[in-house]
């Protein structure tokens, strides 16, 4: 399974962020080879349509979950559409400590 | 002869202008007004009457999804984020769309054809003897006012005198409203703040070849910075209009001070005759 957490770095231990469409990176953790990739969103600067356009790399890398702290509302109907479940980070401080609380089932769903 | 009527800051005085010097004209052989602050247009306000209603349409994408296979070249070319291709199907965003037709173009299977989508109306009235009003009116959440107004200006067509009420600020809208126009009113106060802005729409008008000049509103008489800006930039000063209790008397309810004050209606028909003059300086 490929989760989604938004970030203001590179890697697993980056900072969390909590804006979806203008997160400076997405890092994508695959749950069962344990490995974090991290893509750089070109759209933080983007006048409009950041949410569907982000959306669209989640759908491109396969994301199944997406981790971060609040949606816009095309973003939201986009995320639905794409059938990928949306949690909030919560206290959580890294991507690491992120993917963990979901996996232990401590994460609460806001979409 | 098209004239717009512009201010780059809001609030100046636009509508008062227009509507004021529509009405000195309609009495002297006609005019037709032509309200292009399509996302609150309010001329209407001041001349109030039955109006005819055309649709504002707009070309938006149709997929067909027997075609479609799910490449994601539309996704991926549309910078508006209007197209999100999934993987069952493609999500179309309407109001995020701003009808460039690329996606049709980068659809390598041809499965995009283009449909109509009403984003606003033009309305025509006749509320007075010798003026045609004609409102465009942008439905809330639409962002592609200059197609409303590009629309409105057409139905205002290229005949007689047609004046042009802008939209504040010196965006897509004041430039879509300049376009093809003979000259420009700007409308300014003596404020840092109208001062500023005036700035902006005289560089604006001047970008787009527009000759421009300045009717100073709410003038408290000490208007030495406006004045002294219009001398540097050489636009003339075409009006002023005081800071006075009466002329605030009759804005404050609807009225107009060319119909309702002694004197004003023959000032706007001075004003436009100080613009033709000025027109026929610069042909």
């Amino acid at each position: 399974m490929i989760v989604c957490i938004t970030a203001k770095g590179e890697g697993a231990e980056a900072t969390v962020e909590p804006r979806f469409g203008r997160a400076p990176y997405f890092v994508f953790a695959d749950t069962e080879a344990g490995t974090f990739v991290s893509v750089k969103n070109e759209l933080v600067d983007a006048a409009g349509g950041v949410g569907p356009r982000s959306a669209q790399v989640l759908v491109d890398h396969s994301a199944t979950v997406l981790i971060t702290g609040q949606l816009g509302g095309n973003a939201a109907t986009a995320l639905k559409a794409a059938g990928i479940k949306v949690y909030s980070f919560g206290d959580a401080a890294t991507a690491t400590q992120a993917l963990e609380k979901y996996t232990q089932g401590g994460l609460s769903e806001i979409l | 002869m098209k004239i717009v009527v512009a201010s780059g800051k809001g609030g100046t005085g636009k509508t008062t202008v227009s509507a004021n010097l529509a009405y000195a004209l309609a009495r002297r052989g006609g005019v037709t007004l032509v309200d292009c602050d399509v996302e609150e247009p309010n001329l209407h306000l001041f001349f109030p009457g039955e109006s005819e209603k055309k649709g504002v349409p707009v070309p938006v994408p149709a997929i067909d999804s027997e075609r479609c296979t799910l490449c994601g070249e539309c996704g991926h070319f549309c910078r508006y984020g209007a197209l999100t291709v999934l993987k069952d199907r493609v999500l179309f965003f309407s109001e995020l769309c701003h009808s460039c037709g690329g996606c049709t173009l980068v659809c390598p299977v041809d499965a995009i054809t283009e449909v109509g989508r009403e984003i606003g109306v033009v309305t025509t009235s006749h509320p007075l003897p010798g003026l045609t009003l004609i409102s465009g009116v942008m439905y809330e959440g639409e962002v592609l006012a200059p197609k409303v107004i590009a629309d409105a200006k057409e139905e205002g067509g290229d005949e007689g005198r047609v004046i042009y009420d802008a939209s504040p600020g010196v965006a897509c809208p004041v430039i879509e409203t300049l376009e093809g126009a003979d000259f420009c009113i700007l409308v300014t106060e003596s404020t840092p703040f109208g001062l500023h802005d005036l700035d902006l729409a005289v560089r604006a008008a001047a970008a787009l070849g527009v000759a421009a000049g300045v009717v100073i509103n709410r003038s408290d008489g000490e208007d030495d910075a406006a004045v002294t800006f219009c001398q540097e930039h050489d636009l003339p000063v075409l009006m002023t209009i005081p800071f006075d209790r009466e002329v605030a008397a009759v804005q404050n309810r609807g009225g107009l001070i060319a119909r309702d004050l002694p004197r004003w209606e023959e000032r706007f028909a001075e004003l436009w005759d100080e613009v033709a003059r000025h027109c026929e300086v610069k042909v």
